[in-house]
C-alpha cells in the first residue's frame, strides 16, 4: 500500500493543489468540531458549562483533573466498570469472532468438502440479515436459558461475523497458494501444522483487519447490550452513557454535574479505539482493500 | 445473491490418485473441522433466532384466552399499523437521501486523496476517518450537544448575524440533524474502503491513459471509478443494511429531542418498544422479521439490478 504511494509520488513532481487543500482543510474542521467541543467543554465545571459563555472556547477555569476525579468516583466508580466491561466485550467478542472467521474462511477456501458451496452460499446470504433483527428472538431464547443479564448474553452473539468469514475466504483463496500447502503435506506436515505454520502467517493482514473490525463492532454495540442487560454494573460504556443521557435529560434541574460527566465520559470512552486505530494503521489498511477489490 | 464462482480447475493430484477415496474423506473431515466451530455459532445465533422469530410471529398473546396461533395476523397488523408504516417510510426516505450523499462525498474524497499526496492530505485522510472509531452512540451524544440550545454553539454563531439558530432537534429539521450525524460518522469509513481500492489499481494504467491524451477528470470517471465499482457496491450494500435498521442515533437523540422522536420513529425502535416496554414479544418478533425481510429483499433486488453476477459485491 505504502509502496504505491511512494512510487507514484516519486515518479511525478509533488503537486500542491492549493484550492483542494483548502477544501480539505474545511472538511477536516467539520470532522473535528465535535471532538473540539467535547475537549473544550470537558474542562469546564457546571457553572462554566451553563454560564452562557463561548461554547467553543475554554473558560478561565480549566479543571480536567477535578472532572476526571468526579467521573471515576461517581456512583462508586461505575464509569470505570463500564469501560472495563466494554473492553472485556470487545476483546472476547473480537478475538472469538476472529478465530472462528479465520478457521471458517480458510476451510471454505482450501478444502473441497461436502455441501461446501451450499454452506458458503448460506453464509453470504446471512450478510444481508440485519443484526438487530436477531436481537429480540435471541433475547427470548436467552431468557429461557437464564442467560440474559450475564456477560455471555453480550459475548456469545458477538461471535457471529459472516463478513469476517467472507473476507478471510477471499484472502485465503488469493494469498495462500495451494502448491505451498501441498508441498507442506508432501513433506509430512499435518493439516493443523500446515494451517498454523504456512497459511496463518500469509493471512496476517486480513486477520488483523477482521480482528479490528469485530472488536470495533463489539465496542460500539448498543442495541444488543441494551436489550440483554438490566444490571447497570454489566453495561458497556455505550449503554452506560446512554443511561446517563436519559437521566440528565429527564430531570434537567439538579443534574447539572451529570452533564459534565457525560461530556468527559464521551471523551474518555473514545480514546482507546482512536489509539488502537492509529497505532495499528499499517496493519489494517492492507486488509481493508480485500473486501472491496474482488 | 451470486456466489464466488470457483473458476479454478480441480487440482490434479497424480501421486494420490490411487488412494482417492481416502483423500476425499480426509478433505471432508478437515473442511468440516475448520468450518464447524463457526457453523455451530451460525446455527445458534443466526438460524435459530430467525426461525424462532418466525415461529413467535405466528402467535398472538391475548389477555383472555392466552396465546393462540394466528398465522400471518401479526404481519397483516404490522403492514396496516400506522406506527410501523411511518417508521418504514422514514428509513426508506432517509436511505434514499443519506446513502447517495455519503457515497458521493466518500468517492470525491477518495479520488482527491488518491491523487493529492501532500503531508496535509495524508493528515486529512486520518482525521476524516476518525469518526469511524467513535461509537455511534457517542457520536450522537456529541452532535446532540452541538445541536442543543443550552450547550451548543449554534445560538451564538447565528446570533452574530442577528438570526435565530435552526433547531436540528425540532420536528422540521430532525431529518437533517440525523443526516448530518450519519454522514459525519460513516463517510470517512467508506472513503477509506474506496481509497484502499484505488491504491490497489495499477498506476501504469493512468500513465497509458495520459499518453492517449486523457485528462484528470477522464481518468477518474473512465478508469478509476469503473475499476473500484465492486468496492462501491460493497459500501452501498452495507449502508443500505445499516440505514434500514436505524436505531442508535435516534434512540440517543430522543432524550434531547423530546416530543420530536417518538418511540415508533424507526421500525427497529418500534420493535424494541413493543418487545421491551410492552412485553409484546410476538408482535415485536413479527416487526423484526418483517424488517429483516424488507432489508433482504431490498439488498437482493439491488444486487440483482447491478448485475454483478460473477463476484459477490
Amino acid at each position: 500500500m505504502a509502496d504505491h504511494t511512494s512510487v507514484r509520488a516519486g515518479a511525478r513532481r509533488p503537486q500542491r493543489y492549493l484550492p483542494i487543500q483548502i477544501l480539505l482543510g474545511f472538511l477536516v474542521i467539520y470532522f473535528l468540531v465535535p471532538f473540539w467541543w467535547v475537549i473544550v467543554n470537558s474542562s469546564k465545571d457546571a457553572p462554566g458549562l451553563f454560564g452562557g459563555g463561548n461554547t467553543l472556547w475554554f473558560t478561565d477555569q480549566i479543571d480536567y483533573l477535578g472532572n476526571l476525579r468526579q467521573l471515576f468516583t461517581y456512583d462508586g466508580g461505575i464509569y470505570l466498570r463500564w469501560i472495563l466491561n466494554s473492553t472485556l466485550y470487545a476483546i472476547a467478542g473480537g478475538v472469538g469472532a476472529t478465530v472462528l472467521a479465520v478457521m471458517a474462511g480458510y476451510g471454505f477456501a482450501k478444502y473441497r468438502f461436502a455441501a461446501r458451496r451450499f454452506s458458503f452460499a448460506v453464509v453470504l446470504g446471512a450478510l444481508m440479515v440485519p443484526a438487530t433483527a436477531l436481537v429480540i428472538p435471541t433475547f427470548i431464547m436467552f431468557s429461557r436459558l437464564g442467560l440474559t443479564n450475564t456477560v455471555w448474553a453480550v459475548i456469545l452473539p458477538s461471535l457471529l461475523n459472516p463478513f469476517g468469514v467472507y473476507l478471510m475466504h477471499v484472502y485465503a483463496r488469493d494469498a495462500v497458494p495451494d502448491e505451498l500447502l501441498d508441498a507442506a503435506r508432501v513433506d509430512g506436515a499435518g493439516e493443523l501444522r500446515t494451517f498454523f505454520q504456512i497459511a496463518l502467517p500469509l493471512m496476517r493482514p486480513a486477520v488483523v483487519t477482521v480482528l479490528l473490525l469485530s472488536a470495533v463492532a463489539s465496542w460500539n454495540n448498543y442495541f444488543l447490550p441494551l436489550a440483554m442487560l438490566s444490571d447497570n454494573r454489566l453495561f458497556p460504556v455505550t449503554v452506560g452513557l446512554g443511561l446517563w443521557q436519559g437521566i440528565a435529560s429527564a430531570n434537567n434541574a439538579g443534574t447539572t454535574s451529570l452533564w459534565s460527566l457525560i461530556i468527559l465520559g464521551s471523551l474518555v470512552s473514545v480514546l482507546p479505539l482512536i489509539i488502537a486505530f492509529f497505532s495499528l494503521q499499517r496493519h489494517w489498511r492492507g486488509g481493508l482493500s480485500v473486501g472491496g477489490l474482488r | 445473491m451470486t456466489l464466488l464462482t470457483e473458476k479454478r480447475a480441480p487440482r490434479p493430484q497424480p501421486e494420490t490418485r490411487k488412494i482417492r477415496g481416502k483423500v476425499h474423506l480426509r478433505e471432508h473431515l478437515m473442511g468440516w473441522l475448520f468450518v464447524g466451530p463457526f457453523g455451530v455459532v451460525f446455527l445458534a445465533f443466526l438460524i435459530a433466532p430467525l426461525a424462532y422469530a418466525l415461529y413467535l410471529s405466528l402467535f398472538q398473546k391475548k389477555l383472555i384466552g392466552g396465546t393462540s396461533f394466528v398465522l400471518f395476523d401479526n404481519y397483516v397488523k404490522a403492514f396496516t399499523d400506522p406506527s410501523f408504516l411511518s417508521g418504514a417510510w422514514f428509513v426508506i426516505r432517509f436511505s434514499l437521501v443519506s446513502i447517495p450523499l455519503q457515497i458521493v462525498i466518500a468517492l470525491a474524497l477518495a479520488l482527491i486523496l488518491d491523487s493529492v499526496t501532500t503531508l496535509f492530505a495524508r493528515f486529512s485522510r486520518l482525521m476524516i476517518f476518525l469518526p469511524y472509531a467513535i461509537p455511534t452512540v457517542i457520536g450522537a451524544v456529541m452532535w446532540g450537544f452541538l445541536y442543543s440550545r443550552g450547550f451548543g454553539p449554534l445560538t451564538d454563531i447565528f446570533g452574530l448575524f442577528g438570526a435565530t439558530a435552526p433547531d436540528f432537534l425540532g420536528s422540521d429539521l430532525i431529518f437533517y440533524g440525523l443526516l448530518n450525524v450519519v454522514t459525519w460518522q460513516w463517510a470517512g469509513y467508506y472513503m477509506i474502503i474506496l481509497y484502499a481500492a484505488l491504491q490497489g489499481v495499477d498506476p501504469t494504467l493512468y500513465e497509458a491513459a495520459r499518453m492517449d491524451g486523457a485528462g484528470r477528470w477522464q481518468i477518474a470517471t473512465r478508469i478509476k471509478i469503473p475499476l473500484i465499482a465492486p468496492a462501491l457496491i460493497l459500501i452501498l450494500v452495507f449502508s443500505l443494511i445499516g440505514t434500514l435498521q436505524f436505531f442508535n442515533e435516534p434512540q440517543i437523540l430522543r432524550y434531547l429531542a423530546a416530543g420530536t422522536i417518538g418511540s415508533d420513529f424507526t421500525p427497529n425502535m418500534y420493535a424494541y418498544q413493543q418487545a421491551f416496554s410492552l412485553a409484546n414479544f410476538n408482535y415485536g418478533s413479527a416487526i423484526s422479521f418483517a424488517l429483516g425481510g424488507i432489508v433482504f429483499i431490498c439488498v437482493y433486488a439491488f444486487l440483482f439490478f447491478t448485475r454483478k453476477r460473477r463476484s459477490f459485491l
